[in-house]
C-alpha cells in the first residue's frame, strides 16, 4: 500500500491534535444542558423528521454546505465549489483538514454513500423526497431504476464530489444544508447495518460526537477532536433532554438545570415577560399558520364565499388576543423575510374590520347566503389547547357573515390522515421551511401531496415551472410573485399568522442568535463564568 | 399450593391471547397510522415504509406475524423510535418504574396502613377527621397538580432537590417522583383501612379476644390488622401493576426514563409494535400480580384454601 507524504503528515498532525484537544478538555470541560422539547425518534440522519432531532443530529453531522449562527448558508464540509453555466452540475472540493470522530478521513464516497442510502427503497426513508431534483433520484426512490450508480452524485476523488441535477434547482444548494444529504461514514453502517446509531457505534463529522443516549432521559455529545474547526469549539459537551412537558422544563431552567430550552409554556408568556424577560426569546420564523380549503368542495367553489371567509378573520385579535405570543398576522402565504421574495399580500390587508366584515357580508349575500339561509361549514383541527381557541374564535367570526361552524377536532395522526383523503372542508395545517425559499411554500399550492385543498391553477402551475428553470434569482422571484399573486387573488387558502420562534436562552449562553430557521448549532455557542 | 399456581398460570395464556388479539385489531381499526403525520408522504415513499414494516401484507398475516415473533420473545422494532426495538425500550424503562413504584408502593402501604388504623381506633374523634380529611385531599388532588407544586416548592422556591431529571439515577432525584407517586397511594390505602379495620373491630372474634383479657395492643396487631388487611392486599394487585409500570404524567414532569408515557405515547403515534409491547406486558404483570395476591390471601386467612 502507497501512503502519500502528505497523507501521513496529515494524518500524524491530526492525531497530535486530537490529543491536545482531549487534553485541554480535562482541564476545564464546558457542558451545556439544553432542553430540544421532544424525544428524537432516531439519530440516523437518513430517518430524522423533525426540528427536536435535527437540534442534535445537526450538531453531530454535517453536509457539503451548513448554517452560521444567524442561519445563513455557509460552507461546510466542502471548502468551495462550482456550478456549471447551465446550472446543473455541482462540483464540491471537500476540505482535507477534517474527519470522522473516530480519525479516519470524510471523503466524497462517504457522501455519495448516504445519498445513495436515503435514496434506496429498501431504507424507507420518509424524506427521501427531499432531493429529487437530483438526477435519477426519483426513478431510484421509486424502485424502477434499481442501479445505484446510475445516481447523479459521483466521487471523483478522494475529496472531489459532483452532483448533476435533472434540471437546474435554484435553491438546491439551501436544500444541501438538510439532514437528508449529510454524508455518512460507510465503514461504520457497512460494520453494523442498522445498529451502527447506537452510542459506542456511531461515528459522527460534525463538531460532536455521540457518547450516551438513554431514551427518555437525556442525549449526551462530546466534542469531535477530528472535527475541522474543534479549536473554536468552545463547549465540550452537550446534554439533550427531551423536554415535552413545557411547564416542567420552564421549571428546571429556573432551576438553572437547563441553559436553553426549545418552546417554553405559552401560557406562561406574561409572567415570563414581566420576570425572565432577557431569557425569554421570541423571533420570526419561517413557517405559516393556515386553514385550507377544499377546493373540491361545491360549497368552496365560489372565490366570494373564499374571499368572504378569509376578509372576516381578524388576525389581529388572533395574535393579539387569542395566541398573545408574538406572532405576526399573515397576509401572505409566503412568509416575509427571504431575500429577494416579495412576499404577494391579500386584496383587503390595511381594510378596518368593521368594512373588511361588512364588505365579506355582501360577499356572502350575492352568493345566496343570509341569517336565515347560513352556510354550514366544517372546520377541522387536531386537539391542541391553542388550535381549539383559534378555531373558536374562527368561528364566532365567521357567524357574523351567515357562517354556521361546526367544530370537529381529532388527535394528529387522524387529523392528518382526513385531510389526505380530502375529508374536510376547511381545516387547521401549519408550514415551517425545510429550506430558506418561497418555492417551499408556493409547492403547497401546486398538484404535490401536501396541496390539502386541491387548488389547481394552469396558469400557476406554469409559472411555478419556469420559476424552476429558471437561475437569475431576480426574473425566478418574480415568476413566484406572480403565482402567489394569483392564489392570493383567488383566496386558495386562508393564511392567519406566521409562526415565531419560542426559546428559553440562559443570560450565560453567548452565541445564540436567532434565526429564521431557528437554527442554532452548539458549535456557535459558548457558556460565560 | 403449587399446583394451584402452575394451573393459573396456564389459564392466563387465553386470557393474555384475547388481550393481544383484541389490541392488534382494535389499534389497526383506529383512523390514522403510523406514518400519518403534518406533513403528507409521496405515495412512493409510502409503499416503501410500509414494505419496510410488513405492513404491506395482508392483516391476517400480520397478525400471524406477530404471534410468530411473540413465542421467541420478538416484539418487533418500535415505529417511532427507530433507533431501538420495543423489547430494548420496556427493558430500559422498567427497572426505572420498577424501583420508583415500589418504593411508592412501600410508603403508601406503611404510612396508608398507620394512619388507617390510627384513624380507626379514634374513630369520630379530631384525630380521624384531620387524617381522613387529608387523605381524601389526596385522593382529590391529581398528580399532575401535585407534581408541579413539589417542582415548585422543593426545587425551585427551596431549591433543596433538583426540579426534574434523572441524573443516572441519584436518590435526590428520586425523592420527589417517588412522593408524587406514593401520597395518593397513602391516601387510599389510609381510607381502606379505616373502614376495614372500624368494620373488624366490631366483630365477635375481637369481643372474644377482648373477653379473654388479652391487651388492646394484642387485640389490634394479632387479631384485628390480619383481617382488617384482607380488602388493602385486593387492592395492591392491580394497584401494584399500575404503580410499577410507570406514571405518564410523573415520567413526564420529573424527566424519569419509565415506561410510563409509552402507554400514552405509542398510542397516540400509532406506534403499533410499542402499544402491544406495552399491552402484552401490562396485561402479563396484571395476571402475575392478581396470583401473587390471591396466594398472599390463603397466608393470610386460614379459611380460604386453594385445591
Amino acid at each position: 500500500m502507497i501512503i502519500k507524504r502528505s497523507t501521513l503528515l496529515r494524518n500524524t498532525l491530526r492525531t497530535a491534535a486530537i490529543c491536545a484537544l482531549s487534553a485541554s478538555t480535562l482541564v476545564s470541560a464546558q457542558t451545556l444542558h439544553r432542553g430540544i422539547g421532544g424525544e428524537p425518534g432516531t439519530l440516523d440522519p437518513n430517518h430524522v423528521s423533525g426540528n427536536w432531532e435535527d437540534f442534535v443530529v445537526g450538531d453531530l453531522f454535517m453536509g457539503l454546505v451548513t448554517q452560521d449562527m444567524h442561519g445563513k448558508t455557509i460552507a461546510g464540509m466542502a471548502k468551495d465549489w462550482t456550478i456549471s453555466e447551465d446550472g446543473t452540475v455541482y462540483t464540491f472540493n471537500l476540505r482535507k483538514d477534517t474527519g470522522w470522530s473516530d480519525g479516519k478521513a470524510v471523503t466524497a464516497q462517504d457522501f455519495v454513500f448516504g445519498i445513495q442510502r436515503i435514496l434506496n427503497p429498501a431504507t424507507a426513508a420518509k424524506y427521501a423526497y427531499v432531493l429529487y431534483p437530483i438526477l435519477n433520484a426519483e426513478a431510484i426512490n421509486k424502485g424502477e431504476q434499481k442501479d445505484l450508480s446510475s445516481l447523479g452524485v459521483k466521487a471523483l476523488d478522494e475529496h472531489t464530489l459532483q452532483i448533476t441535477l435533472k434540471a437546474q434547482t435554484p435553491y438546491f444548494l439551501d436544500q444541501l444544508t438538510h439532514y437528508t444529504a449529510y454524508p455518512l461514514p460507510q465503514h461504520v453502517v457497512e460494520k453494523y447495518g442498522n445498529s451502527w446509531v447506537k452510542a459506542g457505534k456511531m461515528v459522527s463529522n460534525g463538531a460532536y460526537q455521540l457518547a450516551e443516549w438513554l431514551p427518555q432521559t437525556h442525549i449526551k455529545a462530546r466534542k469531535n477532536p477530528a472535527f475541522f474547526d474543534a479549536i473554536n469549539v468552545t463547549i465540550d459537551n452537550v446534554t439533550y433532554y427531551p423536554t415535552e412537558d413545557r411547564a416542567a422544563a420552564l421549571k428546571r431552567f429556573r432551576a438553572g438545570e437547563l441553559d436553553l430550552n426549545y418552546e417554553f409554556p405559552v401560557d406562561q408568556f406574561n409572567w415570563l415577560k414581566k420576570n425572565m424577560a432577557i431569557e425569554t426569546r421570541v423571533s420570526p420564523q419561517l413557517g405559516t399558520y393556515y386553514y385550507p380549503l377544499n377546493m373540491r368542495s361545491p360549497k368552496l367553489q365560489d372565490v366570494r364565499v373564499r374571499k368572504a371567509l378569509s376578509m372576516a378573520i381578524n388576525r389581529e385579535i388572533i395574535t393579539d388576543k387569542v395566541l398573545k405570543t408574538g406572532e405576526i398576522p399573515a397576509y401572505s402565504f409566503v412568509p416575509p423575510g427571504l431575500g429577494r421574495y416579495k412576499a404577494q399580500e391579500l386584496s383587503f390587508k390595511g381594510l378596518p374590520y368593521g368594512t373588511a366584515v361588512k364588505q365579506a357580508q355582501a360577499l356572502m349575500e350575492q352568493a345566496g347566503y343570509s341569517k336565515d339561509n347560513p352556510l354550514a361549514l366544517q372546520l377541522r383541527y387536531n386537539t391542541h389547547d391553542a388550535h381549539k381557541k383559534i378555531a373558536v374564535a374562527v368561528a364566532a367570526m365567521w357567524k357574523k357573515i351567515y357562517v354556521k361552524t361546526e367544530l370537529t377536532n381529532a388527535e394528529v395522526a387522524v387529523h392528518y390522515n382526513e385531510l389526505k383523503e380530502s375529508n374536510f372542508e376547511v381545516a387547521r395545517a401549519g408550514w415551517l421551511a425545510d429550506y430558506p425559499d418561497a418555492q417551499n411554500f408556493l409547492s403547497l399550492l401546486e398538484p404535490t401531496p401536501n396541496n390539502y385543498g386541491g387548488y389547481n391553477n394552469a396558469q400557476y402551475n406554469q409559472l411555478m415551472d419556469k420559476a424552476a428553470v429558471t437561475l437569475d434569482p431576480v426574473t425566478r422571484a418574480d415568476y413566484m410573485q406572480q403565482a402567489e399573486r394569483i392564489a392570493m387573488d383567488e383566496y386558495a387558502t386562508i393564511p392567519i399568522y406566521y409562526y415565531v420562534n419560542l426559546n428559553l436562552v440562559s443570560e450565560k449562553v453567548k452565541g445564540w442568535q436567532p434565526n429564521l430557521l431557528d437554527s442554532h448549532r452548539t458549535r456557535w455557542m459558548s457558556l460565560a463564568d | 399450593m403449587s399446583g394451584y399456581a402452575l394451573r393459573r398460570l396456564l389459564q392466563s395464556i387465553p386470557t393474555l391471547l384475547v388481550v393481544i388479539t383484541l389490541s392488534f385489531f382494535l389499534m389497526r381499526l383506529a383512523p390514522g397510522g403510523p406514518f400519518d403525520g403534518e406533513r403528507k408522504l409521496p405515495p412512493e415513499i409510502e409503499a416503501n415504509l410500509l414494505a419496510a414494516y410488513n405492513m404491506d401484507q395482508p392483516l391476517y398475516l400480520q397478525y400471524f406475524d406477530y404471534l410468530a415473533g411473540l413465542l421467541v420473545g420478538d416484539f418487533g422494532p418500535s415505529f417511532k423510535y427507530k433507533d431501538f426495538s420495543v423489547t430494548e425500550l420496556i427493558w430500559s424503562g422498567f427497572p426505572i418504574s420498577f424501583e420508583l413504584g415500589m418504593w411508592a408502593m412501600l410508603i403508601g402501604l406503611v404510612f396508608g396502613i398507620g394512619f388507617g388504623c390510627y384513624a380507626a381506633l379514634r374513630q369520630n374523634t379530631p384525630g380521624d377527621y384531620l387524617v381522613m380529611s387529608t387523605a381524601m385531599a389526596g385522593i382529590a388532588i391529581p398528580n399532575f397538580v401535585m407534581a408541579p407544586i413539589l417542582t415548585l416548592v422543593f426545587g425551585v422556591m427551596l431549591g433543596w432537590l433538583p426540579a426534574g431529571g434523572w441524573n443516572d439515577g441519584a436518590w435526590q432525584n428520586k425523592v420527589l417522583p417517588i412522593l408524587a407517586l406514593a401520597l395518593p397511594q397513602i391516601a387510599y390505602i389510609a381510607r381502606m383501612t379505616r373502614g376495614s379495620m372500624i368494620e373488624v373491630m366490631g366483630a365477635q372474634f375481637i369481643r372474644t379476644a377482648r373477653a379473654k383479657g388479652i391487651s388492646e395492643r394484642k387485640v389490634v396487631t394479632r387479631h384485628a390488622l390480619k383481617s382488617a388487611l384482607l380488602p388493602v392486599i385486593s387492592y395492591l394487585g392491580p394497584a401494584t401493576a399500575g404503580v410499577i409500570t410507570g406514571s405518564v404524567v410523573i415520567e413526564q414532569i420529573f424527566g424519569i426514563p419509565g415506561i410510563g408515557r409509552y402507554f400514552v405515547q405509542a398510542a397516540l403515534n400509532r406506534d403499533y409494535t410499542l402499544v402491544m409491547g406495552t399491552v402484552v406486558f401490562y396485561g402479563g404483570l396484571i395476571i402475575l400480580f392478581n396470583l401473587l395476591v390471591d396466594l398472599i390471601y390463603a397466608w393470610l386467612d386460614p379459611q380460604i384454601r386453594y385445591e
